[in-house]
């Protein structure tokens, strides 16, 4: 299977996304929203930062016995009359749901929102098979339209103004009145739901992913607003969920901690509008629900992120609170990271799924500021995990030859302290020399791309270290 | 060797071991499973039954949910067709065939024009029970069954919920221990199994995916009405 990413051309991607006038539109009204919300609800929750550390640890605990709690997810799974699937690839999973669309002679799928799906690319799997994927979750319907992906884990089409959502819904639902007005927020969504509500009756498959899969008990949760996810799994004959293996927790109550910490990190609430658990295929004697349950649970290169330093990603609960407090995401938008996980997360992830290779520039895109730390709800160290991307990247010989030769001779004076004092304190004199004029430069040799936004002050004619070793002390603050 | 064979293998090489986990540890961890503890759950709960009512009905109002509190269960269907009629909505409505709905007067009220089964695409509005409310959230829990189609939490437009007071309980974990003793109930005839779903319904359904502004009724109900039944 092709992935399809642009990751490596993560810096032109950027340059292009800064100029896209339509996405900063959107992400301008979009900003703060987020934040604003989640800080509000960690406020309502004196056990916020509590209930942290403990999904934290469940995670920790489950990852160290993987093994034991799938297996034992899977005896409850097939207990209850589902079936499960392990697929080690994404092309893996592909061919599993290809096969049970096909012994039910599917035509047409209803998806619930699922970033495993857009990891698998099962909707150009589906298509090419003849299959039409219909996908119900407002955001996700809008970009499928366009032929987009999402932009964001939570938010797929937050990179969208309203007037690209209309403009698409004229263009596609041509069977309407082109008079009508469809201005405002409310008409988009009330057109979508009426389209969208026979389709729910049409298919023979609903696809969801899942939030989280429980070893006690064998069931899947997904964690909805809209109510498209329960549509698409309640209506079609069979509900197929798809989920990465790390979704699993040990206890019901396990999965009850981890709701806690995510609605209110994702969209401030503190608890989404619809949180369904499910357990294999409708009972006897039960009046609607699919006659079929299949779990496929996918690898696609998390078991080999396990043991290493990039373990703790896999406690990530996908809630993208991350991306919503990145400067890096909040200026380029989710669709320069060039594949599906976007933001501080993303630049974590995709490495390690996709390989250095190809993703290797992400985790360059980053101020290091720690807000995505500060604010995962499974204190992921997202910053430090960068870092050894970024060695990783150095280490293979990935970075470009320019950065690798300066840093060779950066490091190579570094080392040696007397000509790392000459030579800086050299420098300085040149350039305070220099600037003694203007007292600021506004284009330094090397140093354009940071001149091009500001101007770098002319330094005052000593090195810090010199000035400390003459006895210099700053003077001393009121209070300090 | 099979996906799952690869996967185990890579697992327990990742983690420095050959083989499945030791005998004693499994023992452990199969413990911890039955044991399924209580982690941290948060102290807003710890109130008496009249406050934990109201802390719902606080909770329910603020994620756009609708409350009205009638005295028995013979004041329902008047409550019901009294909402119904100030929100401009059809008679007509889908009701689960939930025998503990039976207790209100139904036929008595002549202006409710109503039928027990599943909802199809023309329902405009269903009504169902709920068998257990959080007060935490101000959400309702609804268990699949022969008494309560899923599909009547999703399809209509209006979704009215009947709510006796005593099924407020405190938290998630309260409905866990429902879900178990249902599965636990042999007498139930679901062979040892929990209810296919389980619905958490926090509020009607909402999206914000067109510029972030929250929009009510997105896929699922519009409208979430419920009608607290003080003395059950």
């Amino acid at each position: 299977m092709n992935v399809h990413s642009t990751s490596r051309n993560f810096k032109n991607n950027a340059k292009e996304q800064l100029a896209n006038a339509d996405l900063q539109a959107a992400l301008n009204k979009a900003r703060g929203h987020f934040v604003d919300g989640r800080s509000t609800a960690r406020d309502n929750l004196p056990e916020f930062d509590a209930l942290r550390d403990q999904a934290r640890d469940i995670k920790n605990h489950t990852l160290e016995h993987l093994d034991f709690y799938l297996e034992a997810y899977e005896e409850k799974v097939q207990a209850s009359g589902g079936h499960v699937h392990w697929a080690r690839t994404a092309a893996d999973a592909q061919q599993i749901v290809l096969d049970i669309c096909r012994s039910v002679d599917a035509k047409t799928v209803n998806k619930g929102k699922s970033m495993i799906g857009e990891e698998i690319e099962i909707n150009e799997a589906l298509e090419a098979a003849g299959i039409r994927p219909v996908e119900t979750d407002l955001g996700e319907y809008i970009i499928q339209l366009r032929g987009e992906r999402p932009s964001h884990i939570i938010a797929p089409a937050v990179h969208l103004t309203k007037n690209q959502v209309e403009q698409s819904f004229r263009e596609n639902h041509t069977e309407l009145d082109p008079d009508r007005v469809l201005e405002e927020p409310p008409t988009l969504l009330d057109e979508a739901r009426t389209i969208l509500r026979k389709k729910y009756f049409e298919a023979e498959v609903g696809i969801t992913g899942a939030n989280l899969l429980i070893a006690e008990t064998g069931s899947s949760i997904i964690v909805t607003n809209e109510g498209n996810g329960d549509l698409s799994q309640l209506i079609p004959k069979v509900h197929i969920v798809l989920a990465s293996l790390e979704k699993i927790v040990p206890t019901l109550e396990d999965a009850a901690t981890i709701l806690r910490v995510l609605a209110r990190s994702a969209t401030g609430q503190e608890f989404s509008s619809y949180t369904t658990l499910s357990t294999g295929p409708r009972r006897a004697g039960d009046p609607d629900g699919p006659e079929q349950y299949h779990v496929i649970l996918l690898d696609n290169g998390r078991t080999d992120m396990l043991g290493t330093e990039f373990e703790e990603m896999l406690r990530c609960i996908r809630c993208g609170a991350c991306m919503n407090h990145c400067p890096v995401y909040q200026s380029v938008g989710g669709h320069a990271y060039g594949w599906v996980y976007p933001g501080p997360m993303g630049s974590v992830l995709s490495p390690g799924l996709l390989g250095v290779d190809e993703a290797g520039h992400l985790p360059n895109a980053s101020s290091f500021c720690g807000r995505c730390e500060e604010v995962c709800p499974m204190h992921i160290p997202l910053p430090k995990m960068m870092r050894h991307w970024r060695e990783r990247e150095f280490e293979s010989h990935l970075s470009p030859g320019s950065a690798r030769v300066g840093l060779g001779l950066w490091a190579f004076v570094a080392r040696r302290p007397r000509l790392y004092q000459l030579a800086t304190g050299l420098q300085m004199r040149l350039l305070s020399w220099m600037g003694r004029k203007r007292g600021r430069f506004s284009s330094v040799p090397l140093a354009r791309g940071w001149t091009k936004y500001r101007e770098l002050p002319a330094p005052q004619g000593r090195t810090f270290q010199s000035r400390w070793k003459s006895g210099e002390r700053p003077p001393m603050r009121n209070g300090a | 060797m099979s996906g799952k064979d690869q996967i185990l293998g890579s697992l327990r090489r990742s983690k420095g071991r050959d083989g499945p986990v030791d005998a004693e540890t499994a023992a452990a961890l199969r413990a911890r499973i039955d044991g399924h503890a209580r982690n941290i759950v948060p102290a807003r709960t710890d109130l008496d039954a009249g406050g934990l009512v109201d802390l719902f009905e606080t909770m329910a109002t603020k994620v756009h949910a609708t409350v009205a509190r009638v005295s028995d269960m013979a004041d329902v269907p008047g409550a019901v067709s009294d909402y119904l009629r100030g929100e401009n909505l059809p008679s007509e409505v889908v009701m689960a065939p939930d025998p503990s709905l039976d207790a209100a007067p139904w036929s008595d009220n002549k202006l409710l024009d109503i039928r027990r089964g599943v909802p199809g695409e023309p329902d405009q509005v269903s009504i169902t029970s709920a068998p257990h409310a959080v007060a935490e959230t101000g959400t309702l829990a609804m268990f699949s069954g022969p008494d309560h189609p899923s599909t009547l939490n999703f399809i209509p437009e209006t979704h009215v919920v009947v709510l006796p007071a005593s099924r407020v309980v405190k938290s998630y974990e309260d409905v866990w221990d429902a879900v178990r003793a249902q599965a636990a109930d042999g007498a139930s005839g679901r062979g040892g199994l929990p209810p296919r779903t389980v619905n958490f319904v926090t509020g009607p359904s909402r999206s914000g995916d067109i510029e972030q502004t929250l929009l009510l009724g997105a896929h699922g109900p519009r409208r979430l009405h419920i009608v607290i039944v003080e003395d059950d």
